[in-house]
């Protein structure tokens, strides 16, 4: 039979196919964060449980830890007391459990979904786990990685395997060439504003075609990363020499398993003629820099557009009017016309070294806007921040205005300091722009980092 | 399985008519930061209960309520079943939404679909997740308006209303799961010679996953 990427994963890793269509999944990797692990360690104390494979997990503080640490910052200066219990209880587990764990002031610290594949701990072929639903990011490297609950990570830890259902194949072809200042966020909004965020509900999605052949592992990344936007715990792109080439220099594999491993992973692709359960094509020609202007990312639209105007037959008229009223924005207005407040730069979506050097691009020799009273640039870990410093990235940042900070997960979400005041408008490279996702009340329109770059430097979006 | 097991779900019923209600609306990421398993129930819908901004060493009781938010209205303060549009709990993997929506009392969620990690979540905590129509559903909110209470038959998957009953698909074993309240973990470990069998082929084949 011909099988499509997702079905030879699932096959690879299924230790039982029970009879009611669940099947227990053995899973190679665990990566663990401070805010969905405690809850579950817990859980494994009480049972007087022990990781099943300590050595599949690796762990790091993200979601919590502040982004500016200077020199001398440990775990106690943490301001935030809760922020430091999670921290400190996520310490003590690894250390209990001798699970291997990055520090705040390691160089490895960072995103997890940006230090895997930095560090080769996301490799072809290998199923991957996190209590984080951007787990998705490392189906780039045509892995079976999904995002997890907590239940799920003590479950995974107590057995090395999940009990799931297999999902449904979803395929996406992308049709020609996008001009090459279009970047791949702004293909993935475009992908979502056209689907919606529930298209891939109960699905794997599978993004193929030549522009997929064409970009970066970075750029695959930020596309597998937002599949969960498009409803789909799995994101998946077929190992291809691009693959291969970014793996070179960060796995860690002896020469005498090297060529059967490299043999495996040239087998990471869908067969020709794989039938999926839905095939979908979009045509990516003639696309524009996208920007979100509500409150879910499927709300985007062309940077040159405007807000919709709203037809109160649409059964989305009630969902529609809220976000409008929620973001402080009339039906039809012009995006051009909406000034911004905050900049922010970074997440599992857009922090990575490529995307800091397309924002330094823009903004070398140029001035923040003065009505941005804040722009962030995040590195999404310590090594991508050491590789922007040694490039001299981190001063063209700071001369333009910016702030260049330590890595986390910032201002994605408002669980640190980096937060939004009520009705600040920010343009952000994350990925969700939920009600209060980046602060009570804060307004968030998800851009590339490029269009960021230039709405930091202009304070609205330019034509 | 044995049909003896009575699984019956009856209560105040109430409905937020949105799309794509996300995590961060059920619960704010600001109440992710306790390392506890219960207590989010003051904090579900965070920001459509209250009208001031929260966090979690604040008591909800002295916070100004947003009397408009149905789940601040007598008698859905006391609701057990929540009735919603499509793609409910999109966005994070947070099982702390689940917690809170467990916390705050509701047993059961009916909508058109469910964000993927959140509909396995709650079958790990007890809360019956429902996908219907939109036919369906509308029936079911038609008679929510007029009766707040319904009553859920999981062993026989119906919706049961006034003069009517609203069938339901559910995959047996999740269904089991709720009805027998089975821990997964003790479940898996009834297998761990096969998974062992499993993980020592796999290191074979596959030597530098070690
Ligand atoms: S950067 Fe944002 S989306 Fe990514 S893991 Fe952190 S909080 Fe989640």
């Amino acid at each position: 039979m011909n099988k499509t990427l997702y079905d030879k994963l699932w096959d690879d890793h299924e230790v039982i196919n029970f009879d009611n269509d669940e099947s227990l999944i053995y899973i190679d990797r665990h990566f663990l964060h401070e805010v969905t692990s405690p809850q579950a360690f817990e859980g494994l104390k009480q049972k007087s449980l022990k990781p099943w494979r300590i050595k599949s997990n690796v762990a790091t503080p993200d979601h919590n830890v502040p982004t500016v640490r200077g020199n001398k910052f440990d775990t106690a200066s943490i301001e935030d007391e809760i922020s430091k219990i999670q921290v400190i209880e996520l310490e003590k587990n690894c250390s209990e459990f001798d699970i291997h764990f990055h520090d705040i002031n390691s160089n490895k610290q960072g995103i997890v979904h940006v230090i895997g594949p930095e560090n080769g701990y996301t490799l072809p072929g290998m199923s991957i786990v996190c209590g984080d639903s951007h787990t998705s990011t490392h189906g780039a490297f045509a892995t079976l990685a999904m995002g997890i609950g907590t239940s799920e990570v003590e479950h995974v830890l107590a057995t090395q395997c999940l009990r799931i259902k297999k999902l449904r194949n979803l395929g996406i072809k992308l049709i020609g060439l996008p001009d090459p200042s279009i970047t791949s966020k702004d293909v993935i909004l475009y992908i979502i504003r056209t689907l919606g965020t529930d298209i891939g509900n109960g699905h794997a999605i599978e993004f193929f075609g030549d522009y997929i052949k064409s970009i970066s592992m970075e750029a695959r990344m930020t596309i597998c990363n937002m599949s969960i936007e498009a409803g789909a715990k799995v994101g998946l792109i077929a190992y291809d020499s691009v693959t291969e080439k970014y793996l070179e220099e960060r796995m860690s594999i002896s020469n005498k398993d090297l060529q059967n491993a490299l043999d495996y992973w040239e087998t990471l692709k869908s067969d020709d003629g794989a039938s999926y359960d839905d095939l979908i094509e979009i045509d990516i020609s003639n696309l524009k820099p996208q920007i979100s202007w509500g409150t879910s990312p499927e709300m985007t639209t062309d940077f040159d557009s405007s807000v919709p105007i709203i037809d109160s037959a649409d059964p989305k008229n009630v969902t529609y009017k809220k976000a409008i009223d929620y973001m402080g924005l009339q039906e039809g207005q012009p995006i051009s016309s909406l000034s911004f407040d905050k900049v922010f730069i970074g997440s599992c979506t857009n922090s990575r070294i490529e995307d800091l050097r397309l924002v330094a691009g823009i903004v070398d020799g140029k001035k923040l806007s003065p009505n941005i009273k804040e722009a962030l640039v995040v590195p999404g870990s310590g090594m991508v921040k050491l590789q922007a410093q040694s490039e001299g990235l981190d001063k063209i940042f700071e001369n333009a205005g910016f702030q260049w900070r330590d890595p986390g997960c910032s201002m994605c979400l408002g669980m640190n300091p980096d937060r939004l005041s009520p009705e600040e408008r920010c343009a952000s490279t994350s990925n969700r722009n939920f009600e209060g996702r980046q602060g009570t009340r804060g307004r968030t329109h998800l851009v590339s980092p490029l269009l960021a770059a230039k709405i930091a430097i202009h304070g609205s979006v330019p034509n | 399985m044995n049909k003896n097991y009575q699984h019956v779900i009856e209560g105040i019923s109430a409905e937020i008519a949105i799309d794509n209600i996300d995590t961060d609306q059920i619960i704010p990421t600001e109440y992710l930061k306790s390392i506890k398993k219960y207590g989010f129930g003051d904090f579900l819908f965070d920001g459509w209960r209250y009208k001031d901004e929260g966090n979690i060493q604040k008591d909800t009781s002295q916070r100004e309520q947003n009397e408009d938010f149905i789940l601040n209205i007598d008698p859905y303060k006391k609701s057990k079943i929540l009735v919603v549009g499509k793609n409910f709990g999109c966005g994070s993997s947070r099982e702390h939404a689940v917690w809170a929506l467990r916390d705050f009392g509701i047993e059961c969620i009916i909508a058109e679909s469910f964000g993927d990690i959140f509909y396995n979540n709650c079958f790990k905590n007890g809360i019956l997740p429902i996908q219907i129509s939109q036919d369906k559903k509308n029936h079911v909110s038609e008679h929510i308006k007029e009766n707040k209470n319904l009553r859920v038959d999981l062993t026989n998957q119906s919706i049961q209303l006034e003069s009517s009953e609203i069938q339901f698909e559910i995959e047996e074993s999740l269904k089991e799961r709720i009805i027998l309240g089975q821990d997964d973990i003790d479940i898996t470990l009834g297998y761990a010679n096969q998974i062992k069998q499993f993980e020592s082929n796999r290191f074979v084949s596959k030597p530098w996953l070690k």
